[in-house]
Formats: structure tokens, sequence, C-alpha cells
């Protein structure tokens, strides 16, 4: 999308937003039976869903098993109607692509810093999150997400897990920008993207992914949007959870407004 | 609020993808108007608000205070009429199905207007404050209407203006009444509309170019084709319909012709020059005159213009034709550019516009109009005025010229100015050297200075020292973004069009003696060989021990008595300097020539007083030396530590085919030379020589810099040939002038963050950018070239206002068709004399493209040949002065009994036009 300009004169982004500006974020706990905690999370058109379940016994060989701290299984998938970039050639086998894989990793990074894994010793906690919709920002949104549903299954946890990004624009007039929050047609103008996950309790950063060059004089105002963006999306997904009754079925609750 | 936009789109590969874009709409957005209450101020970053209290000037349609605005096709056509700025607030509205975007865009402007005046009401404001709503949409404005909105035409209201009247001039005329006066033949095919060209671009019918108008032709031009294919890379258009209105660097579709009707590019000189707008049959007459039968292999693709893919029309400067008709309102206006066609204006002011200098923008050109449509912009002055004139060549040759401003002048050092602890970081302290700076008489932007003193072990240390100009101008602020802007500093014949402001320019960086300077140094250790050993970069302070001319300096060496310091430094590079010459002749590199004048200006009045042609001294070539040895030093550095982003310069080899021309003429006078490489042009020239004609090496080598490339500057991430032709250097950059170059000042920025003297920034390590920058320097250096050329060429006009009839010797340079283009060595004025003459008979011209040679009824001209011709001001003209010249020796004899005599156009070629002078019988 080369030309594309992702802030105009009047200092407005593609979709309306200003540059500090989060898309609309929509949360829901408890969202499925089965698991043992489950959360839906909406930034703007991106949808995830994810699902805990465990602690329990570690399934398969043992051996792999840490005899000191919970063993973390991390699955991320993209349905195959999501859209945006994931695509794929040959049909999802149990949720395969680069992408989801990369994604996996690097969630599982996350949450072995928020985890408090040794009060789970020798035993195995899984979390699958699926993008259903993809519109940019599905890396942070997963992290989000995955949070809260193990904050639903009620494991315990340093603090809340939230992940935000932030992108630069460089107006061809007047200084650039951080963008918090970018979307699928931002993301493709190929531009730095930062992706920040924060374990909100203890203001750490658990995550801290930069993908194109960025001098490390902009480094500063980048990670500043990105780690606004974590603590606004903190502030709602808080709401969220205080509003949900941990021991009742959240399904039959009204959208949050 | 929040929408969604929903839309399915085909792939590349044919899959059907639904793509759902989020729309947020706001309701935080101030209306900017600042006596409205109801909105909290506009936050950060939004554009400045509206007066209080609305204070345009009083309209005779609205007597009440009102804002205005202009409808956006309205705004793009009249920037130069409107002076209140509109702001639209994004009011939403839905599409509807079946409307077009445009008439959308159209309703919701209304909308706007509506928003505004119902907004504007709730404010308790005493007066009522209206929101007028211009457009010159008809349908738009009876629907505004329609819907109770205060609407006019743009025409409606500014001729309702009672204070500036002028104004009116300077509507564009996009009005459809012109079509009516015009009659209805129309002259040109349609324009093919945008999206099929881009739909033939794609399928190869067409080609995408940029369109070239020929200076010397006005009816043939060249379409250079974007990409990278080898064959078609120029297209030559030839003739009015081919042309098809298309404008001097438009972005233009061409479609190729049928190979049978493709033309040799012709090397006939014609103007313009038709003042009745009628005569079309005279047109196709002229044209025919083009399509003379040349040898097959000199025809090249042809192709005709149609349609235009992007208009790159600018102001234009100028003046006025005024038209013979007593009170029309319609007049000619004739650009400064030949390469522009005259544009139709429309003036109630045409008496005094008349021998004034204006500027003239283009409205549209329609199908049924021989020019172009134009409005008045704006007065600069008298014609031949020294004021006006210099404004032209700049405005004409697109040079910043304005003084700077205020935010640039804040980000100067603060006077008085010292050297502090802080710039003494990372800095050597050079001050016990000693440095001398040789430059020419009256210079004061002294950026180089130099030193050369024997060390223990038998060597010598050798130091070029430059102005750390990069220590002023840090990255980023205002200074440094209008120094990018300007690019290089303009020397014009009385006055220098700085880059960076005086202070810096002529003080605080210029290396002036016997006061402390900050600095970049290149300092190398050499034997006595002039082989280098070592090289060291540092930033450092210095004192410069004398600023010499190059007279001085020859002098103080010459001279047996002086056994100074300085002196003895002198001497020293001197003799390295002659070696490392040497050296540089053996590996290839090329002496060219190119006439340089110098014009010895009258102290009081400017005007020029004497012309010589410039000397150069030994002194010159050894300042040169030292120059590019750190030149290439530095290329080299800065390429090792920043492969990817480094700013150098190249100099291409030029295609054999350049040659020709010269390899032809020296044939003429038994003469080989080679050309097959740089070196063995260089010896084929040094071996050029003929004893009975001293002056033709010089010739020679003056042609020889015609078939040469530009040198260019590029990035070294987006390029992968850094040879640099000319120098015979493998990788060469500029280091040594940062007080008149921006490319200097970037390699310098490299260069201190190379050694660890400095630090990045952003743009600085972007290839992307670095190359866009390294494109706009490229233009500025090329137009500052023209314009110095121009500059040259209106003293020399000056100069010769006041000398009357001057004969002189003059060499031929190149033989054209019907012209010959010779050179005057002892003012380095060049120009072209016709044979032929408009409803005379013409004399007996016969071209051979072979030789090349033209005879004239019974006198061959050749390329070198010595003739004499008598130099004079020609102003009949007063919009192109010119160098008439009459061929005295050897005499044309035509078949009638008068001379023919023939005008000349001063270097740039401004004006070409013959006439009998009856005075004159053989």
């Amino acid at each position: 999308m080369a030309g594309l300009e992702l802030v105009s004169d009047a200092g407005f982004r593609a979709d309306g937003r200003r540059p500090d500006e989060l898309r609309k974020v929509r949360a829901r706990l408890g969202v499925l039976a089965r698991a043992d905690g489950s959360a839906y999370l909406e930034q703007g058109n991106t949808k995830v869903l994810a699902a805990v379940y465990g602690p329990h016994e570690v399934r398969g060989s043992r051996s792999k098993a840490p005899p000191d701290r919970a063993l973390l299984c991390c699955r991320c998938s993209s349905a195959p109607f999501a859209g945006g970039g994931e695509r794929r050639r040959r049909p999802p086998q149990g949720g395969g692509d680069r992408r989801s894989g990369e994604r996996a990793l690097l969630l599982r990074g996350v949450l072995e810093g928020a985890v408090l894994g040794q009060l789970y010793p020798r035993s195995q906690i899984d979390v699958h999150v699926q993008v259903l919709q993809a519109d940019g920002g599905e890396l942070g949104a997963s992290v989000s997400a995955a949070g809260l549903a193990l904050q639903d299954a009620g494991v315990a946890l340093r603090g809340p897990v939230v992940a935000g990004s932030a992108g630069l624009a460089e107006p061809p007039a007047g200084p650039p920008v951080a963008l918090s929050d970018l979307s699928a047609a931002e993301e493709a103008a190929g531009g730095p993207r930062l992706v920040v996950a924060t374990v909100a309790g203890s203001g750490q950063l658990a995550l801290c992914q930069l993908s194109a060059r960025l001098h490390q004089e902009r480094l500063r105002p980048v990670l500043d949007a990105a780690q606004a963006a974590c603590r606004g999306l903190h502030a709602v997904l808080d709401g969220v959870v205080r509003a949900s009754d941990p021991l009742g079925d959240t399904r039959t609750l009204p959208w949050p407004q | 609020m929040l929408t969604s936009r929903t839309f399915v789109k085909r792939t590349r590969a044919g899959a059907v993808v639904k793509v759902v874009r989020e729309h947020y709409l706001r309701d935080d957005i101030a209306c900017g108007a600042a006596a409205c209450r109801l909105c909290t101020p506009a936050g950060s970053g939004s554009a400045p608000g509206l007066e209080a209290r609305p204070s345009g000037p009083a309209s005779s349609l609205c007597p009440g205070p009102h804002f205005l605005l202009p409808d956006t096709n309205l705004l793009l056509h009249q920037v130069s009429a409107s002076g209140t700025e509109g702001r639209v607030v994004e009011t939403y509205i839905e599409q509807k199905r079946g409307e077009t975007s445009n008439d959308r865009n159209d309703r919701a402007i209304r909308v706007a207007v509506k928003w505004y005046n119902e907004h504007l009401k709730k404010t308790e404001d005493a007066e009522k404050i209206e929101v007028i709503f211009l457009t010159n949409d008809n349908t738009n404005k009876e629907k505004a209407l329609e819907e109770g909105i205060t609407a006019y035409t743009c025409e409606e209201y500014i001729k309702s203006l009672t204070a500036n009247p002028e104004l009116v001039d300077r509507l564009a005329c996009v009005s459809d009444e012109g079509k009516e006066i015009e009659g209805g033949k129309i002259i040109f095919p349609e324009h093919i509309p945008l999206s099929k060209l881009q739909q033939g671009i794609k399928s190869g019918i067409y080609l995408q170019g940029t369109y070239r108008a020929n200076r010397e032709n006005y009816l043939e031009a060249t379409v250079w084709v974007h990409g990278d294919a080898e064959e078609n890379k120029e297209i030559i258009v030839q003739g009015l319909k081919h042309l098809n209105r298309a404008i001097h660097e438009d972005v233009v579709a061409v479609e190729l012709l049928a190979k049978d009707e493709w033309v040799a590019p012709s090397s006939v000189v014609l103007q313009d020059d038709g003042q009745n707008e009628e005569d079309i049959e005279n047109e196709e007459e002229k044209e025919n005159i083009l399509k003379t039968s040349v040898s097959k292999d000199m025809l090249r693709p042809t192709g005709r213009v149609v349609g235009i893919i992007k208009r790159n029309w600018r102001p234009y400067c100028g003046m006025l034709s005024k038209s013979q008709i007593k009170e029309a309102r319609r007049h000619l206006f004739t650009p400064a550019d030949r390469r522009i066609p005259r544009i139709r204006i429309e003036t109630r002011q045409a008496d005094t516009l008349e021998g004034q200098r204006i500027i003239v923008a283009i409205d549209g050109w329609p199908r049924n109009s021989r020019y172009p449509n134009g409005h008045f912009v704006k007065n600069l002055g008298s014609a031949g005025d020294k004021e006006t004139e210099t404004e032209v060549l700049l405005l004409e040759h697109d040079v910043p010229h304005q003084a700077f401003s205020q935010a640039v002048l804040s980000f100067l050092p603060k006077m008085p100015w010292s050297i502090t602890e802080e710039d003494m970081k990372h800095r050597e302290d050079l001050r016990h050297l000693t440095v001398c700076s040789v430059d020419p008489p009256g210079c004061t932007d002294i950026d180089d200075a130099l030193h050369c003193r024997e060390i223990g072990n038998g060597n010598l240390e050798v130091g070029v020292h430059i102005a750390d100009v990069s220590h002023f101008i840090r990255p980023g602020n205002a200074l440094d973004e209008e120094s990018v802007k300007r690019g290089t500093t303009v020397y014009l014949c009385e006055k220098r069009i700085d880059m960076v402001p005086e202070l810096l320019s002529s003080n605080l960086c210029s290396l002036r003696s016997n006061v402390d300077r900050l600095a970049f140094s290149c300092i190398w250790e050499m034997n006595h060989k002039a082989e280098i050993l070592k090289t060291r970069f540092t930033k450092s302070i210095i004192n410069s021990k004398a600023s010499l001319t190059y007279a001085e300096a020859q002098m103080r060496i010459d001279s047996a008595t002086m056994n100074d310091d300085i002196t003895l430094s002198l001497r020293g590079l001197n003799k390295l300097a002659k070696i490392l010459k040497k050296k540089r002749i053996e590996n290839g590199a090329l002496t060219l020539a190119s006439p340089e004048v110098r014009f010895h200006m009258d102290s009081e009045t400017h005007d020029p007083i004497d012309l010589q042609t410039k000397e150069l001294k030994e002194t010159n070539s050894m300042v040169e030396e030292f120059m590019l040895l750190a030149n290439i030093s530095v290329a080299q550095k800065i390429y090792d530590e920043f492969p990817e982003f480094a700013l150098l310069r190249k100099h291409p080899a030029p295609p054999p085919s350049n040659y020709d021309i010269l390899v032809k003429a020296a044939k003429s006078k038994n003469l080989e030379i080679k050309t097959d490489s740089a070196k063995a042009l260089a010896e084929s020239l040094d071996k050029a020589e003929s004893p009975t004609f001293p002056y033709l090496n010089t010739l020679l080598r003056i042609l020889t810099t015609r078939c040469m490339m530009q040198a260019v500057y590029f990035c070294s991430g987006m390029d992968n040939d850094f040879h640099h032709y000319g120098l015979a250097s493998p990788i060469y950059t500029h280091f040594t002038s940062p007080i008149r170059r921006y490319a200097d000042i970037i390699v310098h920025r490299l260069l201190a963050v190379a050694i660890g003297a400095d630090s990045t920034y952003p743009e600085l390590t972007d290839k992307h950018k670095l190359a866009e920058m390294c494109k706009n320097l490229n233009y500025r250096h090329k137009m500052a070239q023209y314009a110095q050329r121009a500059s040259v060429a209106f003293h020399t006009q000056l100069f010769f206002k006041t000398k009357g009839v001057v004969n002189e010797d003059a060499y031929i340079l190149f033989v054209r068709k019907n012209a010959i283009v010779v050179l005057i060595p002892k003012y380095g004025l060049e120009g072209t004399v016709f044979f032929e003459e408009k409803d005379k008979p013409t004399p007996k011209l016969e071209y051979n493209s072979e030789v090349p040679s033209l005879t004239v009824e019974d006198t061959i001209f050749h390329v070198f040949d010595k003739v004499k011709v008598n130099i004079m001001l020609d102003d009949s003209n007063i919009q192109h002065q010119k160098m008439r010249m009459v061929l005295v020796e050897p005499k044309v004899r035509p078949k009638i009994p008068r001379t023919i005599l023939s005008f000349i156009n001063v270097k740039n070629h401004h004006v070409v036009k013959w006439k009998f002078n009856p005075e004159e019988k053989t």
C-alpha cells in the first residue's frame, strides 16, 4: 500500500481515529462451557477466542514435564474464514500455519512470565487461542484474550496480562507520529510495528517485539504509545473481569457498553 | 459512533474476498470559529481556527460578515484568487445507491455548509455570521439554493468584491463561455480517459513517459518512457496534432506509429511566432518542412500523444504580446521558456502589463483552441530591468531565493560566538599548524584550508581542513530543512543566493585567517612520491594563518626570497599536487575545457564593464588536486562504514554514440579520436594538435565536454555502478564544500558517525529517504547551473549594449541543417547563425550529415572552420533580447544581391529569428 497516508493533515487516521486512540474493545469471559476458563475479545474487527484447560495432569510423555512448575502448552490457530493475511494454501491441519506457530511461541513466552507456575508442579495448563477475524494486532489480541481466559480459569497470575501494539507514521510534512493499536491496513503500510505485553500489576514488559527497522531515537515514542495502549486496554478489561460473576454463567449478561 | 464499510473485492488470483473496514465518526471536532462557544477549543495538532469576526473584503452581494466555504474543485483551480480559508467539517453522510462519489462529495459539502450555518446560529452573537457556499458547478449551486443555502459562483462573488477589482483577472477561466467564442473548429484529437490509458499501458498499447518539448523546434518533442525497457526509450513526437496539447514536463501516454511513419529528429530550428491563431494551414506547411527525406538509419521510434496522465503545470514567467485589436481583453502571453507554448489570457490591464514581466498560470487547453487558456497571477516588474530579470531567471529555474525566515534564523548560534568546552569534545586542537586557504579573489565563503609539514620520519603530513558546517546545522531543524530545500548556493554574475544564512556562510563557517574556527580535517601521511601511507579523519579546531588568492599563492611559490612557514607549506603542497595530477591522468582522468567567462563589474552600478575568460593558474590545480584526494578518501571511508546509505557521486560513461559528432569533426581535420575508454580518449585528445591551428585542441576538448553525461549524487544502497568516468576514480563523493552544497553536509554527518564524533539520526540511515534527497540535490544543481548560464547570458547582453558592433573571430562548433553554431573564444560566447529566411527565397542549402558539413550557395562550412562575425545586441524584442551575429567572413553570396544576415542567440538558445539587413549591400 505505497503512498497510503497514515495520518491526514487534520491529524486523523484513515479510519477516523486520532493517533493515540484505540479501537473499540469488547470482551466477555466464560463463553465456552466445557473449558475451565475462556474469553472472547474484540478489538475493532479483530476477533479472538481463547480457552484454558487445566491445570491438569501432564498428558503424553511425562519426561518433558518440569518437576517444579507447570507445563504451559499454547496453541494458536486462525479460522479459515478469518481473512487478513492469514490465508494459506493448504487447509488447516490442526492449526499449524507459520504465523500461528510463531504466535504460539511468543504467547508461551509471555504466559510463562505471568503464570505463577511453581504453584502447579507436575501439571499442565493448555491455552488455545483462535483468531476468528483478523484485522491487525492478532498477536496482541491473542495475548490479551489468553490473559482473560486464565483469569476466568482462576489460574494464579502475577497480574493481568494485556498486550498492545504501536507503529509510526511519517507524514511528508511535520514530525513523525506514533500510532496506537494498528489496524490491518496500517500494518500493511510497511512501517515499523511494536507489540508490547505487560503484566499490568507489576508494570513489567513480558514481550517486546519490533518488526522492521526503527531508529533508536524513535523507539521511545513508539514504546510509550504501545505501553499507553496496554494501559488503556487494561482499564477496559479490568472492568470486564470485575463485572463478570466468578461463580455464575456470564453468557446471559448483556454486552458491556 | 462507529460504522463499518463492507465491500467485496476480487484478488489477483481470482478469489473473492470480503473486506470490512471500520470508520469512526467523531463528535469532538471544533468548528474552528473563535466566536463559537459551543465547541471546546480545538485540541492539540488541529488546524488554526477561523477569525472571531470575519474581516474579508467588503462584498456588494453579501454585506454582513460571512465565512466562505468553497467547493473542493473550486479551491483546486482558484488558489491564486481566494484568500479566505474554509474548513470542511467531517459531516458524514451515507452514500446513496447509484450516486457517484463526486456527487456524494458535493452533497457532503452542502451538508457541511448547512451544519455550519445552523451551528453558528447557536452562538449568541449580536451579529449573525453567514456561511456562503462558493461553487462553479451549476447543478450543485441549484441544489444548494433548493436546500436554502446561500450559494454563489466564484465569479459572481469575486466581481462583487468592492475593494479590489484586479482580482477578476486572476480568476481561472474554467467557465464554458470560452468555447462559444472560439468557434467550433476542433483542432486536436480527444484525450483518452485515464482508466483506458492505464489499461492500455498495462497491455502495452500505450507507453507512459515524461514529455519534453524541443527548445529549438516547437513542433517536435521527445517522450522519455518510464521503466527499464531497452528499446523505445525515447519516442519522438512531431506535428501539432500528434503533440496533442501536451506541455513540457507533463506525464503522458503515447502510442507508437507504424514503422513506415517513423521520422528522424529534425535539425531545423522553428519558432512559433504566428500572431494569428487561425492559420492552421500554415502549420501544416511548417510540419512538412520537418519531413524531408533522411536516410533510413536516422529514423527513430515515433509516436503520438493519446492522453495526459499527469499535468505538471506551474506558473510561468513571460511577457504579454498585446493583441492588435484595440480594447481587446484577450491577449497572448509568451513564456520566457521556449518549450512552453504561448498562453491565451484575459485581462483588462493589458496597457499596464505591456513591457512588464508577468507570471501566468495555465487553466486548461480545450480541443478547439490553438493555445492553452490561462490567467494572470503576478506582475514582476518591467523587462530589461536588472532586478526584474534576475527575479525572472531565479523563478524560471526554480531557485528558492526568498530571505531566510525567522524560524530558520532562530537556529543560528547567538553572537558573540566563541568556542566552548562542549565544542572541544571529540575535537583535536590543530591551532598550532600552519594552515592557510587559497581561493579566488573576493571569496567570503572559504570552506577549505590546507597545510603540509615535514614530520620526523622523512615523510610529509598533509591536511585538508573543511569548514565544520554540520556542527552548526543540526539535523531536522528549520535551518536544516531550508538548506536541504535549497540544496546548493547559486552564484550569479552579480550576486550569490546562499544556501545557509550569511552569518554561517561568510563568518562562523568561513575559515578566515587568524581566527579560531571549527573544522573537519582529513590528514594523510605521505611520502615524497605522494603515496598515501596513513589516512586519518578528525573534527578539529584550526587557526588559519593566511587566506590567499590563487595569484598570491602562486607568487609566494615562485618567489625565491620568501621562505616562511606558509610558503614552505605551499611549495610542499604544490610539489605533491603535481605528482598526484600526473598519476591521475595516467589512470585516465580527462582534462576538459569549457569556456568560462568572468565579468568585471562596475562597483557602483553593478553593470559589467569588462569580460574575460577565466585563467587557470598552477595553484588552482593544486587546491583542486587535494580536494579530489580528500573526496576520494572520504568516499571510501563512508562507504566502508555504511555500505547501504553512503551518499556518493558518480559520473556514468557516456554511450559510444555520444561521441559520433566528436569523431566525425576530428576526422574532417585528419585527426583520430579514440573513444573506447577514458584513458584512450584522454591520450588521443593530448595528441590531437595542429601546428597551424593551436586553438583546435581546446575546441576538441569543448566538444568532448558536450558529449559527457551529467555527474549525479546517489545513495550507495540503491545503485551498483559507482564509477566516476571523468576523474577515473572507482568511488567519489563531495566533502569539501559544505558551505555551498548540501550533499557535503550529509557526507560530513556520515563521516562524523563513522569516526564516532557524532550520533546518527533516523533519516540518515534510511536509504529511500537518502535516494529521494539525492534526486532533489541533482535537480537543484542542474537548475543552479542553468540559472548561472542564463545570468551570464543576460550580462553578456548588458555588456554588448554599450559596445555597439564588435567584430570578432569565431569557430564553428556544430553544423545544423539550416544553421551553424559558432563559438567566440574571446568572450566564451556561443550562438547560432541561420541561413534561411521566411517569405524570401532561401539560399541553396545542402546539408551533409556524414561529414558533417553545410553548403550555402558556394561556400562550404565544416566544424572547426574559422569565421569572422559582427556581434551586436538586438533589442527589437524586449522579452528575448539577443546577441545578433553577422557573418562577415567568408561572405556567402546568394543569387539575390543582398547579404544574408543571421541572428544568433546566446548559449541557452533563447531566440531564433532571422531577417535581412537592408543596410548592408554587396
